[in-house]
């Protein structure tokens, strides 16, 4: 027995239970399923992290880009028949004239020099021009007078989308009267609706009245009710009923937003006309880069991107599989292809920018290819995806069965014939998967085409791959950058856009190989 | 090692005597002529001749003077033990080994009359003429229809698309397949059974009209009734073919072959009509081979 245990072969522990079934073993087994299910457990912990954390990044970027998918508009009824209209040149006409008029008869109060720029305000700057592309795509607008929707300014759109100046509006016990309708007033309300207590000024919070069809501005409270500056003139000084007026109240003070008391006052009578409307943001998918807000779009970057992506493409899908093909099916292994190989292993690894700076150099520099360009971006991620898809060909080519190439060799193929009949059909899928990862990682890539001038303000849409163009994170990065905060949206959206974008490509990528699959 | 075919003298590497003079104290290497009547030549000329072959893998000797002449329209088997030698020797006669870097042949291998090895020889004609089937069936992932019309087709073989068809059909039926399948030439070949599927590989090397098949160990991967169908198959074959076959499988050999080689180390053994190495081998290490007291 002794004899036999020690040799290795017992068929019984010490207890004299079979070894597999003795309280020792019984116990190493529980230690092994114990361990099984801690990894288990670890496993799933990481897997949950990640997804928490990747809900987390997707939920704040899609919260901060919902907004800017829509943008403002006040339709405003324009005089597009009138003597501000060029009838030889429709396209010469003063449209911003065209454009303040409206304003002028919406809000006709806002007389005065101070006042008429605060309405002008209200209306983005671009509008004009807006304008004068719509009439470009359609003469027949000229003619007739017509309601148009414009673009507001980039803080009023933010106001409307409650993205500044958060306000809270009540309508306060008791009745109001107004003391006059324009000019300093008083209004008499029941007490109490504003503290006497109360600071008020530019570095203070507002308090707007809202009555008889006009707004007050209140600079002070008293027992016997509120003093104010009207900002619009009120119809009457009959005494309005609890309900039919209502105090808005903004904490933020006005010195610190970039919208001001009579920006609000004269935007929400525009609302309170109906005037204005929240529209899908035609513009921000449209139109190239601007440095107002409300009249930057993301469709330069993408057409940008576009045409990187399809040198880049073009240029590193060819190269890489051939490279690939050589090295796995035609080169000998000696010394030499062993060097090539750990070359192409250290490429993957070098930062981007190093490529931007070699792109510098050589691309620009030497070959003089034009600068900001999608060909010598293109060129310059096609460098840098190289590698990674010779690494992930050689993988696919390596992984197909040695038995598949000699059968082919064996009924009289040559080495060609039998790589391109059937050894790279069937690395195909593999070849792709590599493609994407390669091509993703330069869609989203800065650095390098920061150094070949791709960072440039380009606001026409790009017609080809010669034309200086930016691109999506390029724009993005750029616009994370400036300071208005209506930039800052459409950081977010650019991102989502962007996101889009790499949907696509896989999307694309996953058809491709899925075409490759079903030929087995 | 005397031939008697052979009109050079041969001699043998030192190596080579040591091991065998180390060996059992029978004849070295037993000859054809002695063992054999000379097989009638006319009707099965010398197809392909070997002479002083020595195949390494880098530093490694896998093949030691090797010669060894295979006739025409029979089936020559080639037995032995794992690792003497006998797909090297078959991949030798395709120049399949051109495929592995590290191996390296020497010595003289014609295929009637004609050096393989030499400089103006087209490996991709020679592999037109001389096919093989693996021991693992290796359909390509593709038609069965495409299996077999791909080799036709790189060579140029079908005048059109009804002659392709012709090639197809008829080579299907010769491998025996044809009746199994005629309904789905258009499935997956891999997703055939693996006798079917090595039948389909046989219809595939015969589909580009080849005048040696080599196979090496085909049934290996087979269930008895596979098997059985492989070797009516090859018998049906040898009419038009030479072919050479490696099996591990001494019935195998004494049913299909009518000539067969035994291979020992690197080194052939002895080489004779099959009734005659069966049942009276004149080597010690062949006898106790096919008795089963190794390998
Ligand atoms: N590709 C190869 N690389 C290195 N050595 C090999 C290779 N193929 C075969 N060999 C060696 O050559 C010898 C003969 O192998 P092989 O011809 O496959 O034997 P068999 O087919 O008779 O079993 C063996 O020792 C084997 O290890
Ligand atoms: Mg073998």
């Amino acid at each position: 027995m002794t004899n036999i245990a020690q040799s290795g072969i017992a068929r019984t522990g010490p207890d004299g239970l079979s070894i597999h079934t003795s309280g020792d073993a019984r116990k190493r087994l529980a230690r092994r399923y114990a361990a099984e299910r801690r990894f288990r457990r670890l496993g799933l912990g990481a897997v949950l992290l990640a997804m928490g954390f990747l809900l987390l990044l997707l939920s704040t970027v899609v919260g901060k880009a919902i907004p800017a998918f829509t943008y403002t508009y006040a339709v405003l009824p324009l005089d597009l028949a009138g003597d501000k209209i060029n009838h030889d040149d429709p396209l010469r006409s003063n449209f911003d004239a065209i454009v303040k008029a409206a304003i002028a008869e919406a809000l006709p109060f806002a007389a005065g020099r101070k006042q008429r720029r605060a309405a002008r305000g209200l209306i983005s700057s671009g509008a004009a021009v807006i304008l004068r592309d719509m009439v470009a795509d359609d003469r027949a607008l000229i003619g007739a007078p017509r309601a148009i929707g414009l673009p507001v300014s980039d803080t009023l759109d933010l106001y409307f989308k409650q993205l500044t100046a958060p306000r809270r509006s009540r309508e306060p016990q008791g009745s109001a009267t107004p003391s006059a309708t324009s000019d300093k007033i008083h209004i008499a309300v029941e007490d109490g609706v504003i503290g006497s207590d109360e600071q008020f000024g530019r570095d203070a919070p507002s308090h707007l009245v809202f009555i008889n069809g006009g707004v007050v501005k209140i600079t002070g409270a008293d027992g016997e009710g509120l003093q104010g500056d009207v900002l619009v003139p009120l119809q009457s000084t009959v005494p309005a009923a609890q309900g039919d007026w209502r105090l808005v109240t903004i904490n933020q003070a006005e010195s610190a937003r970039k919208i001001s008391d009579r920006e609000i006052a004269y935007a929400e009578i525009l609302n309170g006309m109906g005037l204005i409307e929240r529209r899908f943001n035609a513009i921000f998918f449209t139109r190239g880069a601007s440095r107002e807000p409300e009249m930057a779009g993301v469709w330069g970057a993408v057409v940008g991107s576009f045409f990187t992506m399809l040198v880049t493409l073009a240029l590193s899908f060819p190269l890489g599989v051939a490279s690939a093909v050589y090295l796995e099916e035609v080169a000998p292994k000696n010394r030499w292809t062993q060097l090539i190989e750990v070359n192409i292993n250290n490429l993957a690894a070098v930062p981007s920018i190093v490529f931007g700076l070699l792109g510098l150099a050589v691309f620009l520099n030497f070959f003089g290819l034009p600068r900001s360009a999608p060909v010598a971006g293109g060129m310059v991620l096609a460098l840098m995806t190289l590698p990674t898809i010779i690494i992930a060909s050689r993988a696919a080519l390596g992984a197909v069965p040695p038995s598949i190439r000699e059968g082919a060799l064996g009924i009289g193929a040559s080495r060609m014939q039998t790589v391109f009949h059937h050894v790279l059909p069937l690395a195909m899928p593999g070849i792709l998967t590599g493609t994407i990862l390669g091509v993703a990682r330069a869609l989203g890539e800065t650095a390098p085409l920061l150094m070949i001038g791709m960072v440039a303000f380009i606001v026409d849409i790009p017609g080809g791959a010669l034309q200086p163009a930016t691109v999506l994170p390029v724009q993005i990065y750029m616009w994370a950058d400036f300071p208005e905060p209506g930039f800052q949206q459409k950081t977010a959206a650019a991102i989502l856009v962007l996101l889009g974008f790499l949907v696509v490509m896989n999307a694309f990528a996953v058809v491709m190989r899925r075409r490759f699959e079903r030929r087995w | 090692m005397s031939n008697p075919d052979m009109a050079e003298p041969i001699t043998p590497p030192a190596g080579h005597v040591a091991e065998e003079a180390a060996d059992d104290s029978v004849a070295p290497v037993a000859t054809v002529g002695e063992t054999d009547p000379a097989p009638a030549a006319d009707s099965h000329p010398v197809k392909i001749r070997s002479r002083n072959v020595d195949v390494f893998y880098g530093d490694k000797q896998a093949l030691f003077d090797l010669g060894i002449d295979i006739r025409a329209r029979m089936v020559t088997a080639l037995i032995g033990p794992s690792g003497c030698g006998k797909s090297t020797y078959i991949r030798c006669l395709n120049r399949m080994n051109d495929t592995i870097e590290i191996a390296r042949v020497s010595g003289l291998i014609e295929l009637d009359g004609q050096d393989i090895y030499s400089p103006d020889i087209d490996v991709v004609e020679l592999r037109a003429r001389v096919g093989i089937v693996f021991q693992k069936p290796n359909p390509f992932p593709k038609s069965i229809f495409e299996n077999v019309a791909y080799g036709p087709r790189i060579h140029g073989l079908a005048a059109g698309k009804t002659d392709l068809e012709e090639i197809v059909v008829t080579s299907l039926t010769r491998a025996g397949l044809f009746e199994e399948v005629k309904d789905r030439l258009e499935d997956p070949g891999t997703g055939l059974s693996g006798g079917q599927q090595q039948r389909l590989c046989i219809a595939r090397a015969i589909a580009v009209s080849p005048e040696v098949i080599l196979m090496d160990e085909p049934c290996s991967a087979l269930d008895p009734i596979a098997t059985a169908r492989v070797e009516e198959l090859i018998d049906d074959l040898r009419k038009n073919y030479t072919i050479v076959i490696v099996t591990h499988s001494m019935q195998q050999a004494a049913r299909v072959s009518q000539r067969t080689a035994m291979f020992h180390l690197g080194y052939l053994v002895e080489e004779g009509q099959t009734d005659a190495i069966f049942t009276n081998p004149t080597d010690k290490r062949t006898r106790d081979y096919i008795t089963g007291r190794y390998g």
